[in-house]
């Protein structure tokens, strides 16, 4: 499975969810798949998507998903002991690990070689830390959902890309209306 | 009162109830008030463009954010101040330390310090330079200021402000 299956596959939990969702083709895959006022589409600041996320848990009660990747984790690495350290029972961290970098033509990544995300936020301090197959993403999501724990979900996928469009939705109507499915 | 007492008065007045820092010297008794005030949650962060993801996050919550930072990290969070806090309309309000101004020890520090300015202007940042304590009257004003518009404002501190840099 690629990242796009997997997130056609999760749709249907993520609809009723708060989702902040990682720049470039992984916004635009699920901008396409299911565009919904929950999600907060990233078209910049490649890394951040956790740390949005997770400010967004810290500051309602809500539950929040983030669906970041392993490259742009790579580039916030100092997320993960942020993450461990402030525990927000209500948040969700989906790490999508193709091992590459996706949205600029698939280089490979450190975490698709050597480097063990799953074992990095362990050591990190981050308790509930569970890595799945990709197929098994959408039942791994369910059950943290279902459970009050913060969890941090690694699904292990294979790299590739769909054709997509762009978002050319403005980015303050994104936030607008993201804020106001916060405020429902 | 202390400086660092007024400051945060301003802050819970202005309802920032969120907090990140990078710590500094200079701020260390901003941030240890902030700390001794329950209704703020201050979570430290490790890099200054993770601590606005943070405070960005914080806001669309429903939380208004504040970001306790170095002058350095301006040169770290260009892109995060572009594509997420500009991009989107969002307020962060940014206290900085203003290391490598009148009565810095440290020469590595001045070489940020000629560049923050320009750097702040080039973005379209607005920009106060608290030099000596009475420019903390305007704080509230400034922090008002930021959330009425829903820009990054910044509001640089340096050590003659803060009355010299550690034993300086």
């Amino acid at each position: 499975m690629i990242r796009s299956e997997i997130l056609k596959d999760i749709a249907p939990i993520l609809r009723d969810q708060l989702v902040v969702c990682n720049i470039g083709l992984p916004s635009q895959e699920l901008h396409m798949i299911d565009d919904q006022p929950t999600n907060f589409y990233m078209l910049g600041t490649m890394g951040l998507s956790s740390s949005i996320g997770f400010g967004l848990a810290l500051a309602q009660d809500k539950k929040v998903i983030s669906i970041d990747g392993d490259g742009s984790v790579l580039t916030n690495f100092g997320t993960l002991p942020t993450i461990a350290n402030n525990v927000a029972d209500n948040y969700i961290l989906l790490i999508i690990d193709n091992g590459s970098y996706g949205s600029t033509g698939d280089q490979p990544t450190y975490a698709g070689k050597k480097t063990s995300l799953t074992e990095v936020a362990r050591a990190c301090g981050c308790e509930n830390v569970v890595e799945v197959a990709a197929k098994d993403t959408g039942k791994a999501l369910q059950a943290a959902l279902d459970g009050d724990q913060m969890t941090i979900i690694v699904s292990k996928c294979e790299s590739g890309n769909i054709k997509v469009p762009v978002i050319t939705m403005d980015p303050v109507v994104i936030r607008d209306r993201f804020m106001k499915s916060v405020q429902a | 009162m202390s400086i660092n007492t007024k400051i945060v008065d301003d802050l819970v007045a202005n309802d920032i109830s969120f907090v990140t820092t990078v710590p500094c010297k200079q701020l260390a008794g901003v941030i240890d008030e902030i700390d001794a005030r329950p209704g703020v949650l201050h979570v430290p962060s490790n890099k200054e463009d993770e601590g606005m993801g943070l405070c960005a996050g914080a806001w669309m919550g429903g939380k208004r954010p504040a970001i306790i930072m170095q002058n350095t990290a301006i040169g770290v969070t260009i892109n995060t101040l572009a594509t997420l806090i500009q991009y989107y309309r969002m307020p962060l309000p940014m206290l900085i330390s203003y290391r490598g101004e009148l009565r810095e020890p440290v020469a590595c520090q001045v070489e940020m310090a000629l560049h923050t300015k320009a750097l702040l202007a080039q973005m379209n940042i607005p920009t106060y330079h608290f030099h000596t304590q009475s420019d903390a009257d305007e704080l509230n004003e400034i922090l008002k200021y930021t959330f009425m518009c829903n820009k990054p404002v910044a509001i640089l501190t340096d050590a003659n402000f803060w009355g010299g840099y550690g034993d300086q």
